[in-house]
């Protein structure tokens, strides 16, 4: 394999991995959602697994979004369009609660 | 198969129950072999949770079969089995069509109540789709009368943001009910999440149940009977007697005792040593159950 090819499989690999490390994501473990506050920019997606031994719910305070029923390595994912706060909780174990801030696209 | 015996015990009715106070002012208890050949009025199961694949239990159907094979065993066949919700663990159709398999198989009438796992997404149309309270209002609450016992059910399992909430319409409907009853008339209720402050911190607990229970409170004999913390505690207040049941999928830690909820797991003999069902018997108006393990 010329340098070249080796240079761009690793361009390639890259490409790949990074925007998956760089992906927003919330884990739900031990009965909570870690982070508890995660800020991201509008447009980009959350990626929320349940790595619990339970199941739980991702379901906006708003009504705005519902992951329903998601069972232990379950993964839901959901696009914040609109800049705001956004609170949310497990409606199976309602002390579970989260923070979603979406800011704005600075220009 | 009984369960074992605590060391402090006290009659709830002469004989049957014995519990003591545990940690936080709890009392937990173990009903103990009364000796007594009374018929059994009714079984309670709770907590089957069909659908849940994890060690803790992992084959929840298999043990629901085992209470439903133990109930149906039984010499004389009890008036009616009320299942206190978490019939499944997700609310899918798949989950309710196998709960709903296992549990038609019981010869006595069911009487199944929802869990929060039933109504994920607060939504009531799959497990109306597979079991319904008989007298049931259009809330889905219910009451009869049946030997001498005015039964309620309760369902604290509707809610966003809060879990066990009765609402006002229920609680009125309860104050309307309660009007045609005597004060001397024995009163069974039946509610998923317990009616009171067992361990708020861990959510069980009603919202609002002190209005229900003030509601109750000056009835001579009042008994709820609840699921959802899958692991036998008793309590008094007044004249309302508490007791909530065993799961038939999985226990879950005793209050304050693990950082969290949820399911514990053990070794098989010790999974079924920990979980079960219950009978009770009413003797001239008074309730005397006994806890049943499956090992």
């Amino acid at each position: 394999m010329s340098r070249f090819l080796k240079t761009l499989a690793v361009a390639a690999v890259l490409l790949v991995v990074t925007p998956a490390l760089s992906a927003p994501s919330v884990e739900i473990k031990n009965d909570a959602f870690a982070p508890s506050t995660l800020t991201i920019t509008a447009g980009e997606t959350v990626t929320f697994t349940n790595d619990d031994d339970d199941a739980h719910t991702v379901t906006a305070n708003d009504g705005s979004f519902d992951s329903k029923g998601l069972d232990t390595n379950g993964r839901w994912r959901h696009a914040f369009v609109k800049p705001g706060t956004y609170t949310y909780f497990c409606e199976l174990h309602p002390f579970m609660k989260g923070t979603i801030v979406v800011k704005p696209v600075t220009q | 198969m009984n369960r074992g015996l605590f060391l402090e015990h006290v009659g709830w009715t002469g004989a049957g129950i014995a519990y003591a106070l545990g940690s936080g002012g709890l009392l937990t208890g173990r009903a103990i072999a009364s000796g007594a050949v009374g018929a059994v009025e009714f079984v309670q199961i709770s907590d089957s949770h069909i659908g849940f694949h994890q060690p803790a239990n992992p084959d929840v159907s298999g043990t629901l079969k085992m209470a439903v094979d133990a109930i149906n065993g039984m010499p004389s066949q009890p008036a009616f089995v009320v299942h206190t919700g978490d019939i499944t663990h997700l609310s899918t159709a798949a989950q309710f069509d196998d709960a709903r398999a296992i549990l038609s198989r019981l010869r006595a009438p069911l009487i199944a109540l929802p869990g929060e796992h039933d109504v994920v997404g607060n939504d009531f149309k799959p497990y109306l789709a597979n079991f319904r309270i008989p007298h049931s209002t259009a809330g889905g609450w219910a009451s009869w009368d049946a030997s001498g016992v005015h039964y309620i059910v309760l369902l604290n399992v509707f809610n966003f943001e809060k879990l066990g909430l009765l609402g006002s319409d229920q609680l009125e409907w309860l104050r309307k009910d309660l009007a045609g009853v005597a004060r001397t008339t024995p009163i069974v209720v039946f509610t998923h999440v317990p009616l009171y402050a067992l361990y708020p911190q861990w959510g069980w607990t009603t919202e609002d149940g002190t209005k229900a229970l003030a509601l109750l409170q000056p009835f001579d004999r009042v008994t709820v009977l609840n699921g959802h913390i899958h692991q036998i505690v008793t309590h008094e207040e007044g004249n309302i007697r508490f007791a909530s049941a065993d799961a038939t999928a999985y226990p879950q830690p005793k209050p304050g005792s693990a950082p969290k909820p949820g399911p514990v797991t053990l070794p098989r003999g010790d999974l079924l040593r920990a979980i079960g069902y219950r009978t009770v018997e009413i003797d001239g108006g008074n309730l005397r159950f006994e806890d049943s393990a499956l090992g």
